[in-house]
C-alpha cells in the first residue's frame, strides 16, 4: 500500500468507498433526495395528474391564505400539540422515574410499557374507539360511576374528539419516551444523590436541583421529537376519527392527503407541505437557540 | 416516515439503578402508582383480546363484563374465512422481510463506506442523508407519489419496497456503530492485504451483530404497522397488507365486535411475539438513536 502514488491511492478510496454507497444512495436519491428538492418546485406550480405543471410563482400561498379549511388544519395541529407535548412528556418521565427505582415487577412493566408503541395504528384507534364507545364503553362507565351524570361523547363530539385523540396518542407514545429519559436518568452519577442526601435535602429538592437539571439534554432531545411528532401527526387521527366530527380533528398532514391524493391537486398539497415543513423546521431551530442560551 | 436525532445522553441502559432502598410509605405508594400506570397500559389489551373471546352481543353490556365464561374460540376460526386474512398477513410477512433484509444489507454497507473509507464529498453526501431526516414525510409523500408514478411503482408490493427499504435511518443506525470500532483494527487487516470489501465481511458484520439485531428488529416492525405507505400505493385488494386489509374489515362489518377484535389481536400478536423474543435489542437500538417510527 504505501509503495502506491498517493494520487492513485486516493482515487482507488474515492471508488471503493463509492460503490459502498451506492446500493443505498440510489434508492435514497430517487425516492428521498429528488422527491424533496421536487416538494420546492411543485409548491410553485399548478398542477393535477392530467396536466403538467405550470409555474403560477405564489398563488397556492395566496390561496392558502384565504383557505379556511387550511386554517383549521393549523389549528387543530397546534390544539393537538400544545396539549400532546406537556402531556406526554410529564406522563414519560413519571414512568421514567417510577421505573428507576428498586421495586419488585420494574423489568416486567419496562417491557409492557412499550407495547402500545409497538401496536399497530388500526389495532390501536379500534380497540380506543370501542372503550371510548359514548353509550356503552367502559370509559364513560367509569366516568358515571365516579359520578359524571354526563360524559362526554368523545369521538363522536366535535368538541370531545380532539382530547380523546390526544389521550390515545399519549397513551402511544409514553412507553416510547420513557424508554428515553430512563436511559438519560441512568447517566446521572449516584454520587450527586449521596451528596443531597448528606446535605439533607428532601427527596422533592433532590429532584429539583439534581434529577431535572442532570435530564436537561434528555428532556431537550424528547422535546424536540415530540414537537415534530405533534406537528405531523396523522395516520393515528386519518383512522381513529378521519379527521371529524366535521372538521374537529382535520390536522395539517392529513389536509396535505386530502388535496394531494384524494383531490389530486398536487401543486397545492406541496404549497401546504412546505408550510408543514417550515414549521417543523422553525420550531426545532427555535429550541436548539433557546437550550443552547440556557446552557450556557 | 421516520426522524432520527443524535442522542446527547444516551447510554444503553445496563447501569444498574442508583437509587437507595426508599421508607415504606414511598415503597407502597411506588407500587400504587405502578399498579396504576398498568392497568392504563394494559387494560386496552385486555379488552382486545376479552372481546376477540366474546359474542357480538356480549361486546358492549352495561355493566361492563371483565371476564367471559364461556370463551368463543371459534371466532378465531371464522375470521379466515369472513375475511381475506390469510393473504393479507402473506403480502405483510413478505413485505416485512425483503424490506428488513434489503434496509439492513444496503444500510450496513453504505454506513462502512461513511464510517471508515475515506474519500472527497463523503461529509458532504452524508449531510444529505443526516438533512432528510429532519425532513417529515408527510411534507414529501406527494412528489414521491409523482416519482413512483414515472417508475411505473404504483399498485405493486415492490412500491412499498422501494418506499421503505433505502431509508436513511439503517446507513444513520449502523454508522453510529461502525464509529466505535477503532480504526487500528481495520489498519491491521489492511496491512495483511484484506480488501476494504474483505474487512467489512470478515471483520465489521461480525462485531456488529447486535447493531444489525437492534436495525432488524425496527425494520421488520415499522415495515409491518405501516399504514400510509400502503393505503396510498397498494389499491388492488390481493395486495392488502394485514394492516390496510383489518381496515377495510373494520368499515365493511362495523358492528361485528367481536370479529373486528379477533382480527386486531390476530394483527398484533406476530409483533409481540418477536418484540418479546428481540427485547433487548429492540430497547438498546432506540436508546442508542433515538428513531421514531
Amino acid at each position: 500500500m504505501t509503495t502506491m502514488p498517493v494520487r492513485r491511492r486516493r482515487w482507488r478510496n474515492t471508488a471503493v468507498g463509492l460503490s459502498f454507497l451506492l446500493p443505498n444512495f440510489i434508492g435514497f436519491l430517487i425516492l428521498t433526495l429528488i422527491p424533496v428538492g421536487l416538494l420546492f418546485y411543485y409548491a410553485f406550480t399548478e398542477w393535477n395528474v392530467f396536466g403538467g405543471a405550470t409555474w403560477t410563482g405564489l398563488d397556492n400561498f395566496r390561496q392558502m391564505a384565504r383557505d379556511t379549511t387550511f386554517w383549521t388544519a393549523l389549528r387543530n395541529t397546534l390544539y393537538y400539540a400544545a396539549f400532546h407535548i406537556p402531556l406526554t412528556l410529564g406522563v414519560s418521565l413519571g414512568l421514567a422515574l417510577l421505573l428507576n427505582r428498586k421495586l419488585r415487577g420494574v423489568a416486567f412493566f419496562r417491557t409492557v410499557a412499550f407495547f402500545p408503541y409497538i401496536t399497530s395504528i388500526v389495532a390501536v384507534a379500534q380497540i380506543w374507539n370501542m372503550l371510548f364507545s359514548p353509550g356503552y364503553g367502559p370509559v364513560n362507565e367509569l366516568l358515571r360511576w365516579v359520578g359524571v351524570d354526563n360524559p362526554p361523547g368523545w369521538t363522536t363530539s366535535a368538541d370531545w374528539s380532539m382530547p380523546a385523540v390526544i389521550l390515545v396518542g399519549t397513551w402511544r407514545d409514553m412507553g416510547y419516551y420513557m424508554l428515553l429519559f430512563l436511559a438519560g436518568l441512568q447517566t446521572i452519577p449516584g454520587q450527586l444523590y449521596e451528596a443531597a442526601r448528606v446535605d439533607g435535602a428532601s427527596a422533592w429538592q433532590r429532584f429539583r436541583a439534581v434529577t431535572l437539571p442532570g435530564l436537561r439534554p434528555t428532556t431537550f432531545f424528547i422535546t424536540v421529537l415530540l414537537t415534530i411528532g405533534s406537528f405531523k401527526v396523522f395516520d393515528l387521527i386519518l383512522v381513529m376519527t378521519n379527521g371529524g366530527p366535521g372538521q374537529s380533528t382535520l390536522v395539517l398532514a392529513q389536509y396535505i392527503f386530502r388535496k394531494g391524493f384524494e383531490e389530486n391537486q398536487f401543486g397545492y398539497a406541496s404549497a401546504v407541505s412546505i408550510v408543514l415543513f417550515a414549521i417543523c423546521l422553525v420550531v426545532t431551530v427555535v429550541q436548539f437557540v433557546v437550550n443552547k442560551r440556557r446552557s450556557s | 416516515m421516520t426522524t432520527v436525532l443524535v442522542p446527547e445522553t444516551a447510554t444503553p441502559a445496563e447501569v444498574p439503578s442508583v437509587t437507595r432502598r426508599s421508607s415504606r410509605p414511598w415503597r407502597i405508594l411506588g407500587y400504587a402508582a405502578l399498579g396504576a400506570a398498568g392497568v392504563v397500559v394494559l387494560l386496552p389489551f385486555y379488552w382486545m383480546v376479552l372481546s376477540s373471546l366474546k359474542t357480538n352481543n356480549e361486546v358492549f353490556t352495561i355493566p361492563v363484563r371483565w371476564i367471559t365464561t364461556d370463551p368463543v374460540w371459534s371466532n378465531y376460526a371464522d375470521i379466515w374465512s369472513k375475511s381475506n386474512m390469510g393473504a393479507w398477513l402473506g403480502n405483510t410477512v413478505f413485505l416485512s422481510a425483503v424490506v428488513t433484509l434489503l434496509q439492513v444489507a444496503t444500510g450496513s454497507f453504505a454506513a462502512y463506506g461513511f464510517a471508515k473509507v475515506h474519500f472527497p464529498g463523503r461529509d458532504v453526501l452524508f449531510l444529505a442523508y443526516i438533512g432528510t431526516l429532519a425532513v417529515p414525510w408527510q411534507s414529501y409523500m406527494v412528489p414521491q407519489f409523482v416519482m413512483m408514478t414515472k417508475l411505473q411503482l404504483t399498485d405493486s408490493l415492490w412500491s412499498i419496497v422501494a418506499l421503505q427499504a433505502f431509508g436513511a435511518l439503517g446507513v444513520f443506525m449502523m454508522k453510529q456503530f461502525y464509529e466505535t470500532v477503532p480504526d487500528e483494527l481495520l489498519d491491521a487487516a489492511r496491512i495483511d492485504g484484506m480488501s476494504e470489501y474483505g474487512i467489512y465481511r470478515r471483520i465489521m458484520l461480525p462485531l456488529s451483530v447486535p447493531a444489525l439485531a437492534s436495525l432488524t428488529l425496527i425494520t421488520a416492525v415499522t415495515t409491518w404497522n405501516d399504514y400510509m405507505g400502503p393505503l396510498i400505493y397498494l389499491r388492488s385488494p390481493d395486495l392488502w397488507t394485514i394492516q390496510i386489509g383489518l381496515k377495510s374489515f373494520i368499515s365493511q362489518y362495523n358492528a361485528e365486535y367481536a370479529l373486528i377484535m379477533t382480527g386486531s389481536v390476530l394483527s398484533v400478536l406476530p409483533i409481540v411475539v418477536v418484540f418479546l423474543l428481540g427485547q433487548r435489542y429492540f430497547v438498546e437500538g432506540i436508546a442508542t438513536t433515538g428513531l421514531k417510527g
